[in-house]
């Protein structure tokens, strides 16, 4: 207990403790003010009867009023809910090129989409849809399946190389040198082949080598010059996108060993509308044709 | 009551009993916690503040009642209140001024130059606002007229409050409180027409008809109204208000405030007319200063947190001292520099011009003009243009770069109209709007506009990339309304890959 100290000037007794030189008078508390302390007891009792407040061994006290967050949670999900079902049925309804090109319909298939995007996709297209090494980027506007709204549709609908829809996309590379069709030195000049498309070789000389090479196995599917299909999902090899990197290694291991991602048939896990959001949203990503 | 001696001496008589050392735990001398309040009864005064006072209590609450029954016509199908607060539709109407919820910063800069101001007064003329402007005076001074109107003044009111209950003194406390009650649910009831079209609410609120906000409202401001300003009064200001711990830190020794000019005054003493002033002060210690008072403060005291300077007193006091022929102004507007300076017989001069208060003009000022001219040069058309930041850019099949933005356009004309956005710097890129006809990129995009809305698009940028030279390129977009010339303009950046 601090010593008893009485301030001068007011004749006041202060509360006794000192800082830095100020010390505070303990002036007397208005009644009223404990009156308005009791009446604040009074007013927790009422709460402790008409809500939930003393934790139980197994449960808690109900209240009388019988209030739950988590039942005032429900309901203003299942209001909210209803209020979308308004639009989720015009989207069910209508064409993607119709929800395209309708001002109210597009915005809420944007955010529909975005937040089925972050539920189901960003775990491997990333949160902003910019992909990673054998995810495609969907911000840009290279397709491996194609980038209409349809296409779109189409490959999150079915998925790729999957087993759980029969109209997955489906298509297969061979594995050049482990199938014994290119020795390990042919698929460096195939690569070397490939990086001059895009102005990217470096060895001249084996590029001129992997010519032959890529016209009699790859052009049946990538195209004259390198140029992709979208109908296989194979992709351009003559642009600056690489769907695993654009390196030399990355491409010889390609070559190799073969590549093909796989995509779950979204169809089969959401609802139509959630697919059709889904559709409109990547293809406002930035590369929808 | 049994002292320690007495206990000493019946100790000394009586050997075989035991003396304890304990106090009563209710002693007297140790004195309470809590402090019982003293009831005020202040006396009416008539002078040059107390008419000041009813000036702007008339003209204050004159505001504050008639406001929202003022008409003015913005078109059919709008609003046609001047001051209207609009939560539903999110608009601020004031007059010719319409604020959206983007321009609350208009709000923020209003409430910064209003705490401003507040330090100015303060700084030059100590608490004006407390004892003049501050709603809790302004109803209290109501309240008090009101009672002083059913009751008395204040002899009557001691008598009154002394007197056994009777039917008269029970007719003149319900009639008091019913009074009370009315100007309260007034000022509850004036309140809400701010937020809705007044006449329609009204109507609404006396048929039972409005929203429980509306009534939940008026209780409650009439619970606060009556309780603040007729029940508790100067506690509020005392106990409860946390402006006059504040305000110490504005004011120095030249603020004016109100002063009993004790180098004047003292000694005092009683007066008997025809008594000479030689060898004494002006005080005739007649108390009228304590008891006009409104905190029941004595302001000879000195200067004092309970002390509102109402300036009450001053009026008191000048009553006095020209009745019995003494000049006027012994408690004045004075300073605590100018009355040391008198002491010390040096020539006392008031100071309102002094770093502190320039400092504080200076920054309501600034403040104030740039406001201004914010504000002239609002336009119906505004931008608001934010890249997106996840993926910072994408890099395209032939080499160029593509960064997207979330573009919002405000039409604030209660018209439809056609705008036209184009990339002013740099020249030569290129752009595409999510949900437009059209999906080949183009040099400009052409927006059709909602009257009256806030519209938000997608828009995709492309610039090739012999065309960058840097990770970060300074982009401009500019708006045009295509029928009358008015274009917002907005400068963000357009990002590329490490160079």
């Amino acid at each position: 207990m601090a010593e008893r100290h009485v301030d001068q000037l007011s004749g006041i007794e202060t509360t006794g403790h000192e800082w830095d030189g100020i010390r505070e008078l303990d002036n007397p508390l208005p009644r009223w003010w404990l009156w308005i302390f009791y009446a604040c007891v009074v007013w927790s009792i009422g709460y402790y009867v008409a809500y939930p407040a003393i934790p139980l061994v197994s449960g808690y006290t109900k209240g009388m009023l019988g209030y739950s967050s988590r039942a005032k949670v429900q309901k203003e999900v299942a209001k909210a809910k209803e209020a979308q079902s308004e639009y989720l049925s015009a989207i069910e309804a209508a064409s993607l090129e119709e929800i395209r090109t309708k001002p109210e319909l597009l915005e809420f298939a944007m955010a529909g989409g975005k937040s089925a995007f972050n539920v189901n996709c960003s775990q491997c297209h990333g949160s902003g849809a910019q992909g990673a090494p054998g995810y495609p980027n969907l911000n840009d506007d290279e397709w491996l399946w194609g980038g209409s709204l349809e296409a779109i549709h189409t490959t999150i609908t079915h998925g790729v190389r999957n087993t759980q829809s029969d109209d997955a996309r489906v298509s297969q590379m061979p594995a050049f040198v482990k199938d014994g069709i290119f020795s390990r030195e042919q698929a460096g000049q195939v690569a070397e082949y490939v990086l001059s498309l895009s102005g990217n070789a470096t060895d001249q000389a084996a590029a001129a080598e992997g010519k032959q090479m890529f016209e009699d196995n790859c052009v049946a599917c990538h195209g004259e010059g390198g140029v992709g299909m979208t109908e296989l999902g194979a992709p351009p090899l003559n642009n600056n996108i690489w769907l695993y990197g654009g390196e030399k290694e990355t491409i010889v291991e390609s070559i190799s060993n073969s590549r093909g991602g796989v995509m779950p048939a979204w169809g089969k896990i959401l609802d139509a509308p959630t697919v059709k959001q889904l559709t409109i949203y990547v293809h406002s990503l930035g590369g929808g044709q | 009551m049994t002292t320690e001696t007495e206990i000493a001496q019946d100790h000394n008589t009586a050997p075989d009993i035991t003396r304890h050392d304990v106090e009563a735990v209710n002693k007297s001398e140790n004195r309470s916690l809590y402090k019982k309040r003293v009831k005020i009864h202040p006396k009416r005064v008539w002078g040059t503040f107390r008419k000041l006072k009813w000036w702007i209590m008339a003209i204050t609450l004159g505001i504050y009642y008639i406001t929202p029954w003022i008409r003015w016509d913005r078109g059919i199908g709008n609003p046609d209140q001047a001051v209207l607060i609009d939560f539903p539709h999110r608009r601020f109407y004031f007059f010719f001024i319409e604020i959206w919820p983007q321009e609350v910063y208009y709000f923020a800069g209003l409430l910064i130059m209003a705490a401003v101001g507040l330090f100015l007064v303060t700084s030059v003329f100590g608490r004006a606002w407390c004892g003049y402007a501050c709603p809790q005076t302004v109803w209290t001074d109501l309240f008090i007229w009101v009672e002083r109107f059913v009751e008395g003044d204040r002899a009557a009111r001691i008598r009154l409050d002394k007197a056994p209950m009777s039917v008269w003194k029970a007719a003149k406390r319900v009639i008091k409180h019913t009074i009370w009650l009315l100007i309260s649910v007034a000022t509850g009831g004036a309140w809400i027409f701010y937020f809705a079209d007044a006449p329609t609410l009204a109507q609404d609120f006396i048929l039972l008809d409005a929203q429980p906000v509306a009534y939940i409202t008026v209780a409650v401001l009439t619970f606060t109204t009556y309780s603040l300003g007729g029940l508790m009064r100067e506690q509020v200001c005392t106990y409860m208000c946390p402006w006059p711990r504040i305000q110490g830190a504005m004011m120095d020794e030249h603020s004016l405030t109100v002063t009993y000019k004790h180098d004047r005054g003292e000694p005092r003493a009683p007066y008997k007319k025809g008594e000479t002033f030689e060898n004494r002060g002006d005080c005739v210690d007649c108390k009228a200063c304590v008891v006009a008072c409104p905190a029941g403060i004595d302001i000879r005291d000195g200067q004092q947190l309970e002390c509102i300077t109402c300036a009450l007193c001053i009026d008191a006091c000048d009553d006095v001292m020209s009745r019995i022929g003494r000049p006027r102004g012994l408690i004045d507007y004075d300073s605590v520099a100018a009355m040391n300076a008198r002491v010390e017989g040096k020539p006392a001069k008031l100071k309102p011009i002094r770093f502190r208060t320039v400092a504080y003009f200076c920054l309501w000022a600034a403040i104030g003009l740039f406001m201004l001219f914010v504000f002239v040069g609002r336009t119906e058309l505004d931008i608001n243009v934010l890249r997106d930041r996840n993926p910072i850019y994408t890099k395209l099949a032939d080499g160029s770069i593509q960064n997207a933005y979330t573009f919002k356009i405000l039409n604030k004309a209660r018209i439809e109209r056609s705008v036209f956005l184009e990339i002013t710097e740099p020249q030569g890129a290129r752009m595409k709007v999510v949900g437009a006809a059209d999906t080949e990129p183009a040099m400009t995009a052409l927006f059709d506009l909602n009257p009256d809305t806030l519209q938000s698009f997608r828009l995709l940028v492309q610039m090739p990339s012999d065309m960058i030279d840097d990770e970060a390129t300074d982009i401009t977009f500019q708006l045009r309304d295509m029928s009358n010339g008015e274009t917002a303009t907005y400068d963000s950046v357009f990002r590329a890959p490490e160079r």
